[in-house]
């Protein structure tokens, strides 16, 4: 869209304006995503601005909110930063990576769980021959449409029921049924536009059904699989809702130790531990799209 | 010659049965891979979401935790006090739970119903073994609460298993003492605006995301590739960011003492002492939200404007329209799917927000997702928080199905 020679002045001024207006969201969506950054390298226990920052003084920024996210909960708070009883402590007793453990710890169960199952649904989902495949699809991705809440509610009585309230076991399942959708969705677009005569080639060459999967069928879908996989493992890692209703202090994730830091006391430990976080989106963001093109790439569909 | 035209019909039998059995194999081979997720899905979702709706109708706690009383007072006609078989029946039920020490829970049941009703049933169920007949003079005597038909009133509305009190009190009803159902008090109307103010605040959000989005997915769409291609980073970092993440970032912005009042008071707009007050009300969430749901917008906006051909625009032009006609008239209706399915989605998402509304929601700002938390961890009313629970879903299958329609869920771009 490029303005062309004989536009009028009020077009030219429009087109300017558009522009402008566009820009502006786009800053909305990102600034206050990145405002975090600086702020979470403040010196002062504020979540503004102060003049030492503006003014680029060295004394006005600190890592003293990253150190806090090793040493709260420490045992022994007085131990020097970095040596190895530091650091067994540390890892014994920290409250934040208490939490870290708990959130990979989850969501690697629940990616795991989600990735099978959702990997196997999207083949068989992606055969002619499936009957009823709209509303099988529409079921099978109902988990994430229905406000999480609800969902929530029904586990919460369920898991009671059978014993598993308050488990780590129960919270995987949670996550996974929340993350295979997406798994459900990713591997169903990788398997849309696939040639099925390279499965008869394969047949006719007299390759048995599973040489067929793993030579074939498999390495076209991979893309696929891997960014539902992080779509499940981005859904779990950032999920807390459940998190409140169907685990205990002991299983506490990161989201849930940020919701209770927001709502007692915001510390801007909190920002640290948001930085991080959105340093981690940006990498997740990275892996997806150079995934998602190679798998264009392979399918043959010209890449955008 | 004689010998074809008498075995065809019998070869084409045998190729047809082939067929079907080959079509019958390959539709099992593709149910199998489905089934694990499905019984997945199956239990641990459709099955409690059931339960969940059981809930809401049936509540059998009372009936079963006094059975002779629920008897007696399916026989009351909800005048004047209750016979004395019924007097009876509550002072054996009660001395049974006073012997298993069950009384509490039959106490916080009816407390639900009749607030302070707690006490009543714990003191009488302490007394219960020293009472003797007739007792409808020893009980009344003994404990004035009995006295007040209402206390009755209100085990006969429990002695019901099922029972549509949850939803009358989900829509601000309730059974009336003479057992009339009527609205509760204006001033006490709790769930009919929270619903509305649910409803309203996921409205105006879809509208900002729908103004704000419309035109950057236009702009995308029409940008070339290499730019669009960065500045859909720009889109899709915050779709990838932590929801809490993006939530503290709104806090920290909104505050009284945040970046944009300080902002504010910097370049001299407002006085130090007229602050904004932007969070912790329904503005907050409005924001929040709207930042938080407008990717969902934008992507299938992109995605349905990049299969607009530009020349059925130059077209148009060179016809004469101008440009707004040739926007209206031609290059709108080509994106309403895009548009459907954009609203639908943030529409849907919103009702059922949840964090967001109780961090920065404060009073103003919460919607019905919150107060079904409240009924499940705080006041553990179980059964109107399924009503509400049943309601909410009901809303959102609906849109849900309507989403359908419009789009092919599995076409929606993620990434």
């Amino acid at each position: 869209m490029s303005l062309p020679t004989y536009a009028q002045n009020w077009e030219r001024a429009w087109y300017y304006a558009f522009r402008a207006f566009c820009i502006l969201v786009l800053l909305f969506l990102v600034l206050p995503i990145l405002v975090i950054i600086p702020l979470s390298f403040n010196a002062e226990p504020y979540f503004t601005f102060t003049d030492g920052m503006l003014r680029l003084d060295p004394t006005a920024f600190s890592t003293r909110w990253y150190l806090d996210i090793f040493e709260n909960g420490m045992s022994n708070p007085a131990l020097p930063a970095g040596s190895w009883e530091w650091l067994a402590d540390v890892w014994q007793n920290g409250q934040w990576i208490h939490s870290a453990k708990n959130s990979i710890l989850i969501a690697t169960g629940a990616t795991i769980l989600a990735t099978i199952l959702g990997t196997l649904a999207a083949l068989g989902l992606s055969q002619p021959a499936m009957p009823a495949g709209r509303l099988i699809t529409a079921l099978l991705i109902s988990p994430i449409i229905v406000p999480i809440i609800v969902t929530s509610a029904s586990l919460v009585f369920l898991l009671a029921k059978v014993g598993l309230a308050n488990t780590y076991f129960g919270i995987i399942l949670a996550h996974a049924l929340l993350g295979a959708p997406f798994v459900v969705i990713t591997v169903t677009a990788s398997m849309s536009g696939f040639d099925r005569s390279l499965i008869r080639a394969g047949q006719m060459l007299g390759a048995p059904s599973h040489v067929i999967f793993l030579k074939i069928i498999m390495p076209l879908i991979l893309p696929g699989v891997i960014s539902g996989a992080l779509f499940a493992f981005g859904t779990s890692f950032d999920e807390v809702v459940a998190v409140i209703f169907l685990t205990d202090y002991e299983q506490r994730t990161i989201p849930r130790q940020m919701w209770a830091g927001i709502r007692e006391q915001i510390s801007p430990t909190i920002l640290a531990i948001a930085t991080i976080l959105v340093v981690l989106s940006i990498a997740l963001l990275t892996v997806v799209e150079l995934l998602r093109r190679r798998s264009e790439r392979l399918r043959g569909v010209k890449p955008s | 010659m004689g010998e074809v035209s008498h075995s065809a019909p019998e070869g084409r039998d045998l190729l047809k049965r082939q067929l079907g059995l080959a079509l019958r194999r390959q539709k099992l081979r593709a149910l199998l891979l489905v089934v694990p997720l499905l019984l997945f899905v199956t239990a641990t979702f459709i099955y409690p979401i059931g339960g969940l709706l059981t809930r809401s109708a049936y509540a059998p706690e009372f009936s079963e935790g006094m059975p002779r009383t629920a008897a007696a007072l399916s026989e009351w006609d909800r005048t004047g006090l209750p016979p004395e078989s019924a007097w009876e029946a509550l002072v054996l039920d009660l001395q049974d739970h006073n012997r298993q020490g069950t009384a509490g829970k039959i106490a916080a049941t009816l407390n639900v119903e009749l607030p302070g009703a707690r006490s009543l049933i714990i003191k009488t169920a302490r007394l219960a073994p020293r009472l003797t007949p007739p007792y409808r003079t020893s009980l009344a005597a003994a404990e004035d609460g009995w006295k007040n038909p209402v206390a009755w009133a209100a085990m006969k509305t429990l002695a019901n298993s099922f029972t549509d009190r949850f939803y009358l009190a989900a829509v601000d009803h309730r059974i009336d003492a003479d057992g009339s159902v009527v609205a509760q008090p204006s001033g006490r109307q709790i769930y009919v605006p929270l619903f509305v103010r649910t409803f309203a605040i996921g409205g105006l959000v879809t509208l900002c995301c729908l103004l704000l989005g419309f035109p950057v997915a236009y702009w995308l769409s029409v940008l070339p590739m290499r730019y669009s291609n960065l500045l859909m980073i720009m889109v899709l970092l915050p779709f990838w960011t932590s929801l809490l993440v993006r939530t503290t970032a709104w806090i920290v912005l909104l505050q009284d003492r945040g970046v944009i009042n300080s902002l504010l008071v910097w370049t001299g707009l407002i006085h130090d002492e007229g602050r904004l007050r932007l969070i912790f009300n329904s503005t907050g969430t409005v924001i929040a939200m709207t930042h938080i749901l407008l990717p969902f917008m934008i992507l299938p906006l992109y995605s349905v404007m990049k299969t607009v051909p530009p020349t059925y625009m130059r077209a148009a032009r060179s016809l004469g329209a101008n440009q707004f006609t040739a926007f209206v008239r031609i290059y709108l209706p080509q994106t309403k799917a895009g548009v459907a399915a954009g609203c639908l989605l943030v529409f849907i998402l919103s009702l059922g927000y949840y964090i967001t509304p109780a961090l920065v929601g404060g009073e103003s700002g919460t919607l019905i997702s919150n107060m079904i938390a409240y009924h499940i961890q705080k006041s553990l009313n179980w059964g109107l928080a399924a009503a509400l629970s049943a309601l909410l879903l009901a809303s959102v299958l609906l849109l849900y199905w309507a989403y359908n329609r419009l789009a092919q869920v599995d076409g929606l771009k993620l990434g």
